[in-house]
């Protein structure tokens, strides 16, 4: 091959123009064995570009096709079908007024609201008897006001009889 | 799909993800932990493959964006000793030793480049992708990409004329 072609390619190479066939003529060239000495320097350059190329991977890669998560998956969907279902049924059971209760259920609510009343109008006579021992309790105030003048009527006396 | 069926659609390019991932991420371990992250990533994804016009360039732009990933977390997690004023006058020596294998160097040098740089030197000159597709997997247009490419070959090519010379002194 010329000396000047190759000078030309080496020259676009540099400036990244040269197209991958005229790479491959550089690779070529650059293979033999003796090359002009001012170009001695792109030789280990190409050759590294020549062998580096046929390095290879060889380390086994373990492709373990996957399959534990389906069945999590659907136990997770069985799990929240079974937790709505018994959510619906509580709902639905549940009595929303007076008017859905039966004769004898209302009969028996009734009853229960007439037993407490009673027991309130009890509850209602015992505060009126506790009234009536606020009311001593009262007068009994009064009585030991009473006795707190007699005090001080004590005192006067004793003044007097200290100034005789 | 089956996992030969698979198998045939990923074997052809999982040495290219392999050299893209070593490329940016140095190690030959970790390149072949991403490499295998990355075709479970797409096994586990296999019903959408289908749907993928091209995988081998959607999977090349996984292992760039993946890669770059690791190396920023990396970067996050490491402290790095920087001995400012030390210098080790073994090192020399020790490059002339390795100045015989200049293949090595081109290695070495390339590991120095900016990221894009080295994706594009990567995937032009190593893997001998059209531009059309670089353009596609790392969502740049092509101008950029032959900017970017002439910049780093230029590089490659300075230091490692450098390297030659202090070799020959």
């Amino acid at each position: 091959m010329v000396l000047d072609k190759i000078e030309n390619l080496l020259k676009k190479y540099d400036n990244g123009e040269t197209t991958l066939q005229e790479e491959q003529q550089l690779k070529n060239y650059f293979s033999k064995e003796t090359v002009e000495p001012h170009l001695e320097v792109y030789k280990p350059m190409f050759n590294y570009f020549l062998q580096t190329q046929k390095e290879q991977f060889t380390k086994e890669v373990p492709l373990e096709p996957k399959k534990t998560y389906t069945l999590y998956k659907w136990l997770s969907v069985a799990a929240i079908a079974v937790l709505m279902f018994a959510i619906y049924i509580q709902v639905g059971n549940q009595p929303l007024g007076l008017e859905d209760l039966s004769q004898d259920e209302l009969m028996a609510y009734n009853q229960t609201v007439e037993a407490f009343n009673l027991l309130a109008s009890k509850f209602n006579k015992g505060t009126e008897s506790i009234d009536a021992l606020a009311l001593m309790s009262e007068s009994l105030e009064k009585g030991t006001e009473n006795v707190s003048y007699l005090g001080e009527f004590s005192n006067a006396q004793n003044k007097i009889f200290k100034n005789e | 799909m089956t996992q030969a069926e698979f198998l045939n659609i990923v074997m052809p390019f999982k040495d290219k993800v392999f050299r893209l991932a070593k490329r940016l991420l140095v190690s030959r371990e970790e390149a072949e932990d991403a490499t295998q992250e990355i075709l479970i990533k797409l096994w586990k994804n296999k019903q959408k493959i289908q749907d993928y016009k091209n995988v081998e360039a959607f999977s090349m732009t996984m292992t760039k964006n993946f890669c770059l990933d690791r190396l920023k977390s990396k970067h996050a997690q490491n402290l790095k000793i920087v001995h400012s004023n030390y210098q080790d006058h073994n090192v020399s020596l020790q490059k002339q030793l390795e100045l015989n294998d200049s293949v090595d160097w081109v290695s070495k040098i390339m590991e120095e480049l900016p990221e894009q740089q080295k994706i594009i030197l990567q995937l032009r000159d190593i893997e001998q992708y059209e531009f059309s597709e670089i353009s596609k997997m790392l969502n740049i247009n092509e101008t950029a990409i032959r900017v970017s490419l002439s910049r780093g070959r230029k590089i490659l090519r300075e230091k490692l004329t450098k390297t030659h010379n202090y070799g020959v002194r």
